[in-house]
């Protein structure tokens, strides 16, 4: 990913900021500048989330993502969010304990990083709660 | 609107096709479509390329007018040629963008292309331009891959329905054995469940042989108003339905992870348009670029009940012969899976079935089929009814 494309979302990515729709009250993330339910009668405000969900379903890659080589197997799992929100996540812990329904929080952790340049791209991953 | 009948098919071979370039081969089958309508090439009004990554696979875009060019369409005739781009169903979507051309009465003969050319850069290469068809700022940056979205409807699915690992493996079973009946086919050998089974993860549930290959590959239909299509042809097949649908981008956003609405949506507003329902398609070749996929597409597109689509394939129901053939072709699965080729392979496949051309795969008294043709995790599906009678 390049480094614009990371840094725009950097503070979402950073401390779990999406949106919430005033006017329906949905929560959104990742976050959204349109609410999907209500469209131009949404009203859209951001919002920080409290952390903590479960996973709704998972997978452990083993042939890895371009860039992700180093860390396979990994856990790649969808997290509900208590809000709302559903959104892709990676899971930091043994594959073998993984299970849909587990109660996962945010950690702060490095995602990746790009190419030669060395650039480090840092993020929220989850760990069993 | 008009009716609109399909005049000319030609698939290329599916595989690696080191020694042959990209201009080559859909060259090669729009050329073959042409001589199999018998219209002359200059009488063409249009043409839609569906190709989905040119610009990653063979570094180059502009992909219309190099094809107009390269098939000699540009020079004094200056053809109007259009790329069409919905990731893995770019080749259904300029299917449809065509057959609206035609029905709309602006064109009249018009050819509809997909190609992709994928074995010209690494296979890490490869999957990660395929991966740009997923949010890369959401899910791509978390080190999903396409199988790793695919697994994990995968392992909702057998959470919720209690869909098995063997049930998956069904699909490639039955799709390799159709596949090793069509000459165009990337892997042409019967495989076994266990072989499936004991072939390495990719993503759990997901071993390799559940996953689409990469593959070089081209197709190609010539359209006409279906009023003189008798003019070119004793057999013209007609389009009864052409429909499409949007969902989310990325998985996680989904009403239902196990469920595609997009397929649901086009499936239903093309069983509208055609005035039928499941029990009037004889045969459909789905988008299994894993088995999964063909599960939900089966569930998705009313031949089986939610949940039930493995233990259909299982049984048997989705082969040559049984409630309604799926993937008479090999599927993306056998046949291979060139992206934007593959939604015209599909109609060419169809069309060879109900012109009863499909050989040993062919499915008795072909009427009805059906196409359907998904981008992404399904952020996009097309779907198209073709049949005999008009
Ligand atoms: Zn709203």
């Amino acid at each position: 990913m390049s480094v614009a494309r990371f840094w725009r979302k950097q503070i979402n990515r950073y401390n779990l900021v999406g949106t919430h729709c005033k006017t329906c009250d949905s929560y959104y993330y990742p976050p959204r500048n349109v609410c999907p339910k209500c469209r131009r009668d949404g009203e859209i405000e951001p919002h920080k989330f409290s952390g903590p969900g479960d996973i709704v379903t998972y997978t452990i890659i083993h042939t890895a993502a371009e860039g992700f080589e180093h860390q396979a197997p990994y856990v790649l799992a969808i997290v509900q969010l208590d809000e709302g929100p559903r959104f892709t996540s990676q899971i930091v812990c043994n594959p073998e304990d993984v299970h849909i329904g587990m109660k996962v929080k945010p950690v702060f952790r490095k995602l990746g990083e790009s190419g030669d340049n060395g650039m480090i791209y840092y993020g929220t991953k989850y760990v069993p709660a | 609107m008009r009716d609109v009948a399909i005049i000319g098919v030609k698939n290329t071979k599916f595989g690696e096709m080191w020694e042959r370039s990209f201009r080559d081969i859909v060259v090669e089958a729009g050329i073959g479509a042409i001589e199999d309508s018998g219209v002359s090439g200059d009488r063409l009004d249009g043409m839609y390329v569906g190709n989905m990554s040119g610009g990653q696979f063979v570094e180059q875009e502009h992909i219309g007018a190099l094809i107009a060019d390269y098939s000699g369409l540009s020079l004094d005739l200056h053809i109007p040629s259009t790329r069409v781009e919905a990731a893995c169903a770019s080749g259904g979507l300029a299917f449809r963008q065509a057959v609206m051309a035609v029905a709309s009465g602006h064109e009249d003969i018009v050819m509809a292309a997909g190609v992709e050319k994928m074995t010209d850069v690494s296979s890490t290469a490869a999957s990660s331009a395929l991966a740009a068809a997923a949010d890369r700022e959401w899910e791509g940056i978390m080190g999903a891959t396409f199988p790793g979205l695919y697994a994990m409807i995968a392992r909702m699915h057998m959470d919720k329905y209690g869909t098995t690992s063997e049930q998956m493996a069904s699909v490639a079973v039955k799709n390799h054995k159709n596949g090793s009946m069509n000459p165009i086919a990337q892997y042409k050998s019967p495989i076994t469940v266990d072989s499936v089974l004991n072939s390495i993860m990719v993503a759990d549930p997901l071993h390799i042989f559940d996953c689409s290959p990469i593959t070089d590959g081209a197709a190609a239909v010539v359209l006409a108003p279906a009023d003189i299509a008798h003019e070119y042809t004793d057999t013209p097949i007609y389009i009864k339905a052409t429909a499409q649908a949007s969902d989310t981008i990325a998985l996680h956003d989904r009403r239902d992870i196990t469920t595609l609405d997009a397929s649901v949506s086009a499936g239903k507003r093309a069983f509208e348009m055609a005035k039928m329902t499941p029990a009037d398609i004889d045969l459909v070749e789905v988008h299994d670029c894993f088995t999964i996929a063909e599960i939900c597409a089966i569930e998705d597109l009313g031949f089986a009940k939610k949940g039930e689509g493995g233990k259909m394939t299982e049984d048997g129901e989705t082969a040559i012969g049984g409630k309604v053939a799926v993937n008479t072709s090999g599927g993306l699965k056998s046949c291979g899976h060139p992206v934007g080729a593959t939604g015209i392979k599909q109609v060419v496949e169809v069309t060879q079935q109900l012109r009863g051309e499909a050989g040993g795969r062919q499915v008795d008294g072909a009427e009805v089929g059906m196409t359907h043709n998904v981008g992404g995790s399904g952020a996009t599906a097309v779907v198209h009814i073709l049949a005999r009678e008009r």
